[in-house]
């Protein structure tokens, strides 16, 4: 049987990926689920699985070439079968030289084909040679109900057979289509409450986007003493050997804590409503190369400091390998932001949609600083919460900023 | 509530407005003596007198005319055209005087008129006086297009049509007079620019007018039974304006939709409300929407043939099951 293996939409907005290396070349066997290359989306390095069983008759686009999602770049099929049908279909196959496929027949096991000129190939043609039915070719002939349909619940059309003239896809056929792919984030697990938005709430949401773009921004800054956190810290690190807790953890641990106690901070606009979650997803922002990634650590209110702080090691590492796939960076509650390590001492950072809330984390430094009269040098971090107005209103941020800065002051109010 | 016809319940509609107000005057070819070619204005010009129930000789654009005239005066003609397709010797008054006054004038002289009579096709009345003329006057601006299905709303709707102040085509069915149905004792107007559900469905939407209504509603009856498919059938009742939210209150609900009319398909009056339906709820369409129209020919003599080029319930079946992809 023929199966086409079609460059796959691996992450949420994905438009066309690049291949990185190919892990099956011309001629091997593969089975159903093997992983046939290495795709660079937009986000991270996702690997592309064979849909199909056979052999890997012809790779159509070769280690660098960038293709759009929905097209063609390979082919699996039996050995000896003719395999000009699923060529036929594309713009590759026409680009190819009609001796091809009698070649490809008399050596269907050689491996050694060189890498085909892919790039060019995999370029749009203008004209469509035959109609597409079902996944072939790049337009997927669906209605626009089904269309809607499958947006709403995350399904990728792609993985859909139409049942209609011509493979149209129709609703029946997405009613019925399990779903395979989820191109839409998923939502974190645990439970939530969605709350109707009230006249009050929607007439502020509406003038306060009015005033300042999508997302109404405000900004709280507070100034946090610092000792205590950092005398917690040096003997957390002194108990034992292995990995030290960093005090982005430890703000990490509070942050998650805090937002427990104050659920109105940990939720997702949703135009319509305000979902509150009664779980914690943090997002954590990571640098990488090519920008940021914000990997999620879930359930963090449910872990210790040291699973934190563990879980974010290996999320920020894949992240810079850019190995994440789109579960573990999206789905996020609420964020956090640390450019302390590049000696910013306060900063506002722009929420993450549909989260409601971010906060920046600035640089700990010495600073005088007066009690009761007298001067004194202590360390002092400035934190800057981004609130969503519609969301969260000034006194609920000022709460919940309020028990971030006693916990990090009191270390032992962790432990409540 | 009386069950009367579609042709008494018009005549009613006269009587009450020709009592109710001493500007409202009837005028045509054999609407006094012989009572109206199709009775419609029975006993009109004895209640009335001859100057409110006016005998006019054949000249169709001569009397639309002076209906125009007596319009810009103030008074309420109600022109009776024989049918429609003798109207199109008249088309010019309604056209250019009638529709245009309002705009011409400035806002100052408007045109209280209706002009009614049948149209569409009867029974072998061949290509010349079987045609269906709404699309031509719908897609004039000024001019409101009424189409009622029933007696009920043949009677509400013309009172109203009266009443209005902008110039009315009233499109009766020669094939509806006899129609019966349940008209209330008490006075009731139907407002211009409402459409009726006549029947309510979740699984298709059926869009029609006059005579097409009850074509319609029988196609709906055996989709039920043989299918078990729940129709919605939307009459239009008025052409225009057009009840565009009606409509896509029920295409949203049913996803689907097949569009009923007499007349010939190309620029008729399906096209517009298929216009309508895709700029207004294309992401609720799971088909494409299928029109069933008469057919794109003059209107032949032979039963047979007649028979073939009218919408019928079969050709709607057919139509629905195509957009419900049953086929």
């Amino acid at each position: 049987m023929v199966t086409k293996v079609l460059m796959e939409a691996l992450s949420p907005t994905m438009e066309e990926g690049k291949v990185l290396s190919w892990l099956k070349h011309e001629g091997d066997q593969v089975s159903d689920g093997d992983v046939l290359a290495e795709v660079e989306t937009d986000k991270a390095v996702m690997e592309l699985q064979a849909r199909g069983q056979g052999v890997l008759r012809q790779i159509l686009a070769g280690e660098g070439a960038t293709v759009e999602v929905g097209k063609l770049v390979a082919v699996i099929a039996d050995p000896d079968e003719d395999i000009s049908g699923a060529l036929g279909g594309t713009e590759a196959g026409a680009a190819r030289p009609s001796a091809k496929p009698e070649r490809a027949a008399e050596e269907p096991e050689t491996a050694e084909e060189p890498a085909a000129p892919t790039t060019r190939e995999a370029e749009p043609s203008p004209a469509e040679s035959q109609p597409t039915t079902e996944t072939s070719g790049r337009r997927i002939k669906a209605s626009p109900l089904a269309r809607r349909l499958a947006d709403e619940r995350g399904l990728d059309l792609s993985g859909v057979s139409g049942s209609g003239p011509g493979g149209r896809i129709i609703k029946r056929d997405v009613e019925s289509a399990e779903v395979t792919a989820p191109v839409a984030a998923p939502a974190p697990e645990g439970g939530y409450e969605d709350v109707e938005l009230t006249q009050i709430r929607k007439t502020i949401a509406k003038r306060l986007v009015q005033s300042i773009g999508p997302v109404p921004h405000f900004f709280l800054t507070t100034e946090v003493d610092m000792e205590r956190a950092w005398e917690a810290r040096a003997q957390l690190n002194a108990l034992e050997q292995g990995p030290r807790i960093s005090f982005n953890d430890i703000i990490l641990k509070v942050v998650a804590q805090a937002l427990v106690e104050h659920p109105a901070c940990n939720a997702w606009w949703m135009d319509d409503r305000i979902r509150y979650f009664r779980d914690v997803h943090l997002a954590v922002a990571v640098a990488v190369d090519e920008g940021l990634i914000t990997p999620v650590i879930r359930h963090a209110d449910r872990k210790s400091l040291r699973e934190i702080s563990a879980e974010l090691r290996e999320l920020a590492e894949r992240a810079r390998a850019r190995k994440l796939t789109p579960e573990e960076y999206t789905g996020g509650t609420f964020s956090v932001s640390n450019l302390g390590m590049f000696d910013i001492d306060q900063f506002t950072a722009v929420i993450n949609p549909p989260e409601a809330g971010i906060l920046a984390v600035g640089s700990i430094t010495e600073k005088p600083v007066v009690t009761d009269g007298d001067l004194e040098v202590r360390r002092r971090m400035r934190l800057t919460m981004s609130c969503d107005h519609r969301v969260i209103d000034g006194a609920t941020g000022a709460r919940f900023l309020q028990s971030v800065k006693l916990m990090l002051e009191n270390p032992l109010a962790l432990v409540w | 509530m009386a069950t009367i016809t579609y042709r008494d319940a018009l005549n009613q509609a006269l009587r009450e407005e020709l009592e109710r107000d001493p500007d409202v005057f009837l005028m045509g070819e054999e609407v006094g003596v012989y009572q109206g070619a199709y009775k419609v204005s029975r006993g009109l010009l004895e209640s009335f007198g001859e100057r409110r129930v006016i005998d006019t000789p054949i000249a169709e654009l001569g009397f639309a005319g002076i209906g125009v005239g007596a319009a810009m005066t103030g008074l309420r003609p109600v022109i009776e055209f024989m049918t429609w397709n003798f109207a199109l010797l008249a088309i010019d008054q309604v056209v250019n005087s009638a529709a245009k006054m309002l705009y011409m004038s400035g806002g100052q002289i408007g045109i209280p008129i209706v002009f009614r009579g049948p149209g569409g096709a009867a029974l072998q009345l061949a290509a010349q006086h079987s045609q269906a003329f709404e699309s031509w006057y719908a897609h004039i601006p000024g001019l409101k297009v009424v189409a009622p299905a029933t007696p009920y709303d043949a009677k509400g709707l013309l009172k109203s049509s009266i009443r209005d102040n902008d110039p009315v085509v009233f499109l009766e069915g020669e094939m509806l007079y006899n129609m019966k149905g349940e008209v209330p004792d008490e006075e009731y107007v139907i407002p211009l620019g409402e459409a009726d559900v006549k029947r309510d469905g979740g699984d298709v939407t059926l869009i029609c007018h006059s005579k097409t209504v009850a074509v319609a509603l029988k196609a709906a009856d055996q989709l039920q039974e043989e299918h078990g498919m729940a129709a919605e059938v939307v009459d239009l009742r008025s052409i225009r304006p057009l009840d565009v939210e009606t409509i896509m209150t029920s295409v949203r609900k049913t996803n689907r939709c097949v569009i009923v009319e007499e007349g010939w398909p190309f620029c008729g009056i399906g096209a517009q409300v298929v216009d309508d339906i895709q700029r207004e709820a294309f992401d609720h369409l799971d088909a494409p929407v299928l029109r069933v129209t008469g057919a794109d020919v003059p209107m032949p003599y032979n039963k047979q043939l007649e028979r073939a080029a009218k919408p019928n319930p079969d050709k709607v079946i057919a139509a629905v099951k195509q957009v419900a992809y049953l086929d």
